[in-house]
């Protein structure tokens, strides 16, 4: 026993050697390749190289991967020398399987990625700059929202061309407000309105808006709030957190107030708000665009949308961004690179029909075109676009929360401690988690 | 590679060699299972203890040596990883403390009452197994939308019945514990049972016509000859279920989601959130290797508790 121990760990330690050193190798590698693939082609304009096929991940798991696959579809018949095939992973196995695919060279050739993922996912090498491709297609910021551009910049380079924006907004089930005595086709829109409506609904026994002790959709509702007050969840260059302000404060207080003021039963789990409003005991529903087709789905609902009720001093909502990425993919062929950026200008410019799928397009000429503002929701959502935010964009920001105000969010809610206390308490684990981040990424 | 670096390897010597066994038969024997060993645990292992004394992120070209920093930010109140960490470690531990005793005495009731001749028995056996084969995710998903506080059948029905309906079983204490031990219990305790069976089917009838004849009473039958026959399968069982309870992770990330606040957030959850979400590999790393040596320290108590007991 004692001498097979002591053999296992001489090979290992050899085997180790072996290791680091092939991976060392490896990341040479990737180094000097990496400024030729960004350079690949023509920027999107066109491709002339030899067929080639692409492989583009996704998290599109819900009603939105079928619009994608129209569109790939379409792509595939239009362009003979490019074939795309679309993989959809769920979003959160997405983050965690990409990079260790890409890194190997047997990952996807180009992907999306959310706006908050972006400069982590630069940071650590797993995606190109795609600066020649906003120069060669001649992208500029007046053609996309102001707030989506900027977002996908991280240390002077662009990382992402943004596709859409899916913002939060108000949902409304008609039969329970006419059930409450409330004007169906007039959601509210102010705190004076939205208190008024739910007082009305509470006095015929309608608990008219579940506040959800989680990220869905608690947590977006208060990065909603944040904003609605005059705040914001960190400072600019997101080296401290500041959603423990008093803004932050008060929209937690305000979401607290909807439960023990017996317009949000306690103690909703995880979704209830969602089927709630669905089954007709939730009249008022913060939720995010991508709702639109799942609610369509079902039978007999009669619902509509408008933007968030503004309860703050301002208006103020969250969301979030699809952005095109292509993959730092080691070993990569110049021409995928090359024919991906055609892929990406392609779909940017047709980015109408995936509106369709519960999104407001990222472009402003897709945005103001007759076929979207035709659409039902969509365009409502789009009246949110000037006035929402995004975190700041530094690596390794999407875990911070996760950590930290999270959790607060939740107890809060639960009624399990004070807004202040929980807010101060989860900023300072935010600022060492912060700091941790800048230690790590800035040493890299 | 077997052969390498052994001079004289200390076989207990056969009774009857067989005409060409040399030295290193045993070895070549084993040579299949310890490549794969060497390849999928030991070499892991190592490698892992190397991770976890750096800030290591598999692709970040710099992985900056830390030493023991990772170790002792676990020991360091006030770090980021103590107060989360020590959180799941207690997570874990009171789950595996509540549902330890109950999947281990559950099914051997269960076991019991099977191994009886009764007719419709093969049923039976084939209905307290048959959660075993679903999916955590079926599990959770099913059992989250039937304990829902508010929109939830279990609530439902007990309002039906005349019984408070507003009981928080999936987001707040206890009631959350109460919920993930249940649903475990029902999905589990099937394994255990089939492996009791057996271990019931072992014991010579033989022993239990002698205790008769010595006029020994039911009771007094199950003390004295089925839990001596059991014995090594307690063992295993016990064995089995704490290291599968102290594993759990699953069942609170889909039904409770770690709520309320990340009271039920296991050890396992943390370090794979740390580790592959967060690509934070050297704390985790750091931390798999605590919750290792935790099992390791509970699992030889188990051993040396049941063999000071025999013999």
């Amino acid at each position: 026993m004692g001498r097979g121990r002591a053999r296992g760990r001489e090979l290992t330690r050899q085997d180790f050697l072996l290791l680091s050193a092939g991976a060392g190798l490896a990341l040479a590698g990737c180094g000097g390749s990496q400024s030729d693939l960004e350079k690949a082609g023509t920027g999107g304009k066109s491709y002339n190289g030899p067929k080639v096929s692409l492989s583009f991940w996704n998290g599109f798991t819900g009603g939105d991967g079928p619009y994608m696959q129209k569109l790939v579809d379409q792509f595939n018949s239009e362009e003979k020398n490019i074939d795309v095939s679309m993989n959809t992973v769920e979003w959160e196995t997405y983050y965690q399987k990409v990079p260790s695919a890409v890194q190997s060279g047997k990952g996807p050739d180009l992907g999306i990625m959310h706006i908050d993922q972006l400069p982590t996912n630069a940071a650590r090498g797993v995606v190109l700059a795609l600066d020649d491709v906003a120069k060669a297609l001649n992208l500029k910021e007046s053609d996309f929202v102001p707030i989506v551009w900027q977002a996908g910049l991280y240390n002077g380079k662009r990382y992402g061309i943004p596709l859409d924006i899916h913002p939060l907004g108000l949902y409304y089930n008609k039969t329970t407000m006419e059930q409450g005595g409330l004007d169906p086709d007039d959601p509210p829109q102010t705190n004076d309105e939205y208190m008024a409506a739910l007082e009305q609904l509470k006095s015929k026994g309608i608990e008219g808006s579940w506040i959800s002790p989680f990220l869905f959709s608690g947590g977006l509702t208060f990065q909603a709030l944040i904003y609605q007050f005059g705040g914001q969840l960190y400072n600019a260059d997101a080296t401290k957190a500041t959603f423990n302000s008093q803004a932050g404060v008060d929209s937690l207080n305000w979401m607290v107030d909807l439960v023990t003021e017996g317009y949000s039963p306690k103690n909703v789990a995880q979704d209830a708000e969602y089927t709630a409003f669905t089954n007709g005991d939730n009249a008022f529903m913060w939720n995010g665009i991508w709702n639109i087709n799942p609610l369509d789905d079902v039978k007999d609902l009669e619902w509509g949308a408008a933007p968030l009720p503004q309860i703050g001093s301002e208006k103020g909502a969250w969301a979030g961004s699809h952005n095109f990425v292509i993959m730092n993919k080691r070993g990569q062929d110049p021409n995928k690179v090359a024919a991906a950026k055609v892929f990406i200008n392609w779909v940017s410019q047709h980015s109408e029909e995936w509106a369709k799928a519960g999104q407001v397009p990222a472009r402003n000429s897709v945005r103001e075109s007759q076929a979207f503002e035709s659409l039902k929701w969509q365009p409502v959502f789009a009246e949110e676009i000037s006035y929402v935010n995004f975190t700041p964009p530094v690596p390794g920001i999407a875990d911070v929360y996760t950590g930290s105000l999270d959790p607060a969010i939740n107890e809060v809610v639960l009624l399990k401690k004070e807004p202040k206390a929980a807010l101060d308490e989860a900023a300072s684990k935010a600022n060492q988690l912060l700091k941790e981040n800048q230690e790590k990424y800035q040493a890299a | 590679m077997a052969t390498q670096g052994i001079e004289q390897p200390r076989v207990r010597r056969p009774r009857r060699k067989p005409a060409d066994a040399g030295p290193l038969t045993a070895y070549l024997f084993m040579a299949p299972y310890l490549v794969l060993f060497t390849i999928f645990i030991t070499v892991p292992v190592v490698f892992g203890v190397w991770i976890s004394l750096h800030n290591w992120d598999p692709l970040l070209p710099v992985k900056p040596f830390v030493g023991l920093q990772n170790y002792v930010d676990l020991i360091s109140p006030g770090s980021t990883t103590f107060g989360p960490f020590w959180n799941s470690m207690e997570a874990t531990g009171k789950f595996t403390l509540y549902s330890v005793p109950l999947l281990v005495i559950i099914p051997l009731l269960l076991a019991l009452i099977l191994n009886r001749g009764f007719r419709g028995r093969n049923f039976f056996r084939a209905t307290f197994f048959a959660p075993y084969v679903l999916g955590v995710a079926v599990v959770g998903i099913l059992w989250r939308f039937l304990l829902d506080p508010n929109i939830g059948l279990v609530n439902y029905y007990l309002g039906v019945l005349g019984l408070p309906d507003k009981t928080p079983w999936i987001t707040a204490l206890p009631w959350a514990w109460v919920s993930l031990v249940g649903v475990t219990v029902w999905w589990t305790l099937g394994f255990n049972t089939v492996i009791y069976l057996a271990g019931l089917q072992d014991i010579d009838p033989a022993l239990y016509d002698a205790a008769k004849v010595d006029g020994a009473n039911g009771w007094q039958r199950f003390v004295n000859v089925t839990l001596p026959g059991l014995r090594p399968v307690l063992l295993f069982v016990i064995t089995v279920t704490i290291l599968a309870s102290a594993n759990m992770f699953g069942q609170s990330y889909v039904i409770t989601q770690g709520a309320p606040g990340e009271e039920t957030t296991t050890a396992i959850w943390y370090i794979a959130e740390q580790g592959l979400r967060f690509f934070k590999m050297g704390p985790a790393a750091a931390m798999s290797y605590v919750l290792a040596l935790a099992l390791a320290v509970v699992s030889l108590t188990n051993f040396a508790l049941f063999r000071y007991r025999g013999d």
